[in-house]
């Protein structure tokens, strides 16, 4: 299922990698088995109601049970518009229109609302796809290579003025890499 | 149960910049010092070694240095008509937690306030008259001019090592300096940063437009140095991992190795770290504070008698334990009575992203948490801003503090977020753009306020403070305005496109906008309207001092730590007047 997801979100296409192929997956799976995924810094002390957008995420769900609820929601509501099938069981152009009415809210889930899914879904597939390589995505850096950025190297001061309007071309390199 | 401790003549809370700097310079009196941190302790070696620390969705993104909400939050409101509900994860502004406090992750921006934001209410008045003031706006000055606190500022800058250019020495106004400085008696300790290119434009097109820029003050060093203390710093290597990072090679000024190990060298002061104060206990009249209440790193409560208080935590932490305490009448915004949590204010953000075309490189990854090329021209005080029909300004600058692409992938705003069109803007636009921002003051309000929230407790049973806030008019036709002026710059810099950010409709604690929260328990010459006198001193608790930015009446057009740091060593010095004859430095 979040294969599924991460492929619609980042597609493998001539620009550049896919997040599956560099392992976004497996970013997130990692991510909600841990702290974060419990929301260890999250306060989750009741009363809870939902609240205006200006104040922010309020439901009792820490990340890991929010994709839980939202997968089985999503699943839920494909099968209820989209003959029968789950998300994973769409094909890719049904798949982005599906997540495309995440994005705007306008997938009517059971227990949550959808967009409040989509947004950490969004924002967990992109810090896996730009992350350090040692976290499971960006394998290999090969988002970083894609983008220019030169990682975890961080050693301009000799370089900054030199390249002023320049191209600074460096192969990147990760913490793992520097150690 | 409470176990009751020996007592110590100073007891200070919280261990960042103002707690060190207290720390340190009262150290000298030979006083026996109990400083009480709620967080870790924290050395530049082990714990921001290279490359380990050049992690960006552990520091940035996961915020490891940063005050952890599931133990201690706030619950936030936009008005007093809406329920507030608590900020269940770090959003808007990113409060320290562990020795060095929030100035570890700093970007290490000094300034030095303008004349004007000390002085506010004084200079509008002369200016335009009281007609001038909108309604609610609750307009107030410091009791403290910018020409009384300047030796301090000068302390301050030598302490950390700041990197810049004068631009107004003892009257003399210098060309390539900010010419709407305050006057200074000196040059900066350190020359300024190397620019980057999106600094380059910035001056050159600043320049165009008959503007005056200047080099941004900045506490990572352009060169190594040592400070008047003897610490030594390493030169900056423009890594781009310094806002929400520690500094591996002490670049970047930071109180946990300057005034902290100094001040924890002297066998008269104690550092508990894991210790989080929950009370200040005050005598049965309410006069005098007898000691703190604070649990230890197994949740055993300890009351730690002493015959001085300085509260040193974070703005928003200070508030909260005075409510708490008792010290100070709570402010009440339907009667305008009451001081404490009044005038809480914070900024506005505004500007413009400037797209470039192909062959103009950025570079965005080399920077430093403080380079950047900045205009006064529009700040506070600098212009007739009544005539574009707002009080305040801001502050307008291109920074290159390090394009991390996690939280840096600038795109047109008509990009979808995701797929494949989306990866096609990112990769097209990571190195080609730049953006101008305005750092918008924000005044204080009858309606934006602190108070302890009727409902929510936090992880040990107190009730959590509660943030009622919303920009105003006022703030928002400057945001605009200075949107204008940002939007002017990026085309004179030659964007292929120009894409204007104007003031948003309603503050959101949900993005980062910035670790700037200022005002409620404001000092100031009038007690009905400040907790603290011109000296940092409670008015109803004469033996507690309280530092930080929730002094300031409003806010400004620039970052806050430069003043902050100041009026911390005024306050050391204000303190050694009252430990000489204790009561209270200022007639009620």
């Amino acid at each position: 299922m979040i294969v599924a997801l991460v492929d619609t979100l980042i597609p493998k296409d001539d620009v550049g990698p896919g997040g599956v192929e560099v392992g976004v997956p497996i970013f997130i799976d990692h991510e909600l088995a841990g702290a974060y995924g419990r929301g260890a810094r999250m306060f989750l002390n009741g009363p809870f109601s939902e609240g205006t957008p200006q104040q922010g995420y309020q439901l009792p769900l820490p990340p890991a049970d929010l994709y839980r609820v939202g997968i089985a929601d999503l699943n839920a509501w494909c099968a209820k518009t989209r003959g029968g099938k789950t998300f994973d069981q769409l094909s890719t152009a049904d798949r982005t229109a599906a997540l495309k009415a995440l994005e705007a809210g306008q997938a009517e889930f059971a227990q949550i609302p959808s967009r409040t899914f989509f947004s950490m879904l969004l924002q967990n597939t992109m810090e896996g796809y730009f992350a350090d390589p040692m976290y499971g995505g960006n394998r290999n850096s090969a988002v970083w290579t894609m983008i220019g950025f030169p990682g975890a190297i961080g050693m301009y001061a000799d370089v900054l003025e030199q390249y002023r309007n320049k191209q600074y071309v460096v192969a990147p390199q990760s913490i793992e890499d520097l150690s | 149960m409470s176990t009751k401790l020996k007592a110590a003549d100073i007891v200070i809370v919280g261990l960042g910049w103002t707690g060190g700097i207290l720390a340190k310079e009262l150290a000298d009196t030979g006083l026996k010092i109990v400083v009480l941190e709620r967080g870790k302790p924290r050395e530049t070696n082990p714990d921001f070694m290279y490359p380990n620390v050049h992690d960006e969705l552990k520091y940035a993104q996961r915020h490891e240095l940063m005050q952890d909400v599931s133990r201690e939050t706030l619950t936030f409101r936009n008005n007093s008509n809406q329920t507030a509900l608590p900020m269940r994860q770090l959003g808007s502004f990113l409060p320290g937690e562990g020795v060095g406090g929030a100035g570890v992750h700093w970007n290490g921006v000094t300034w030095r306030w303008l004349p004007w934001d000390h002085e506010p209410e004084k200079m509008t008045l002369a200016r335009y008259g009281k007609s001038a003031i909108p309604e609610g706006m609750q307009l107030q000055d410091w009791g403290v001019s910018y020409d009384e606190l300047e030796p301090y500022y000068d302390k301050f800058e030598y302490l950390c090592g700041v990197a810049g250019k004068a631009g107004n020495l003892a009257g003399n106004k210098i060309d390539g300096g900010n010419v709407f400085e305050g006057s200074r008696k000196r040059e900066y300790p350190n020359p300024p940063m190397i620019q980057s290119h999106p600094g380059a434009l910035f001056e050159k097109a600043a320049r165009t437009l008959g503007y005056h820029p200047f080099p941004g003050p900045s506490a990572n060093m352009s060169q190594p140095y040592v400070n008047p203390d003897g610490v030594a710093f390493g030169a900056c290597h423009y890594c781009g991992y310094c806002e929400r990072f520690g500094c591996e090679v002490n670049a970047k000024a930071s109180a946990h190795f300057t005034v902290i190990p100094l001040a924890a060298a002297k066998k008269n002061v104690e550092i508990r770290t894991d210790s989080r104060v929950m009370k200040v206990n005050l005598d049965a009249a309410q006069k005098r504070a007898e000691s703190v209440t604070y649990l230890d790193a197994a949740g055993r409560e300890f009351e730690q008698p002493g015959d001085l208080v300085i509260m040193a935590a974070y703005a928003l932490g200070n508030v909260h334990l005075m409510l708490l305490s008792g010290i100070g009448k709570p402010y009440d915004p339907t009667t305008g009575t009451g001081v404490v949590g009044r005038n809480y204010a914070y900024q506005i953000g505004s500007g413009a992203n400037v797209f470039f075309d192909e062959k103009t490189w950025m570079n965005p990854f080399m920077g430093a948490g403080a380079l950047s090329m900045n205009i006064d021209d529009f700040n506070t005080g600098s212009f007739d801003h009544l005539k574009e029909g707002f009080i305040g300004g801001g502050g307008i600058s291109t920074p290159s503090a390090g394009g991390r692409p996690i939280g840096f992938r600038p795109v047109p705003p008509e990009t979808p977020a995701w797929g494949t069109d989306w990866k096609r803007a990112v990769v097209r636009h990571y190195n080609h753009t730049l953006a101008v921002i305005n750092q918008g003051s924000v005044m204080s309000y009858r309606q934006n306020y602190l108070d302890l929230d009727p409902t929510y407790r936090d992880g040990y049973g107190r009730p959590l403070m509660r943030m009622t806030f919303d920009f105003q008019e006022n703030e928002q036709k400057q945001a605009n305005f200075i949107a204008d002026i940002c939007v002017k710059i990026g085309q004179a810099m030659g964007g292929e496109r120009v894409v204007r950010r104007g003031a948003p409709q309603r503050y959101s604690i949900v993005p980062y906008q910035s670790t700037h929260n200022t005002g409620g328990a404001v000092m100031g010459t009038d007690p009905t309207k400040s907790a603290l006198n011109p000296f940092s001193q409670s008015w109803d608790v004469s033996n507690v001092f309280v530092t930080g930015a929730c002094a300031f009446p409003q806010n400004a057009g620039k970052n806050p730590t430069g003043p902050v740091g100041a009026l911390a060593l005024r306050t050391a010095d204000s303190i050694k007047r009252y430990l000489k004859n204790p009561g209270p430095l200022a007639p009620a």
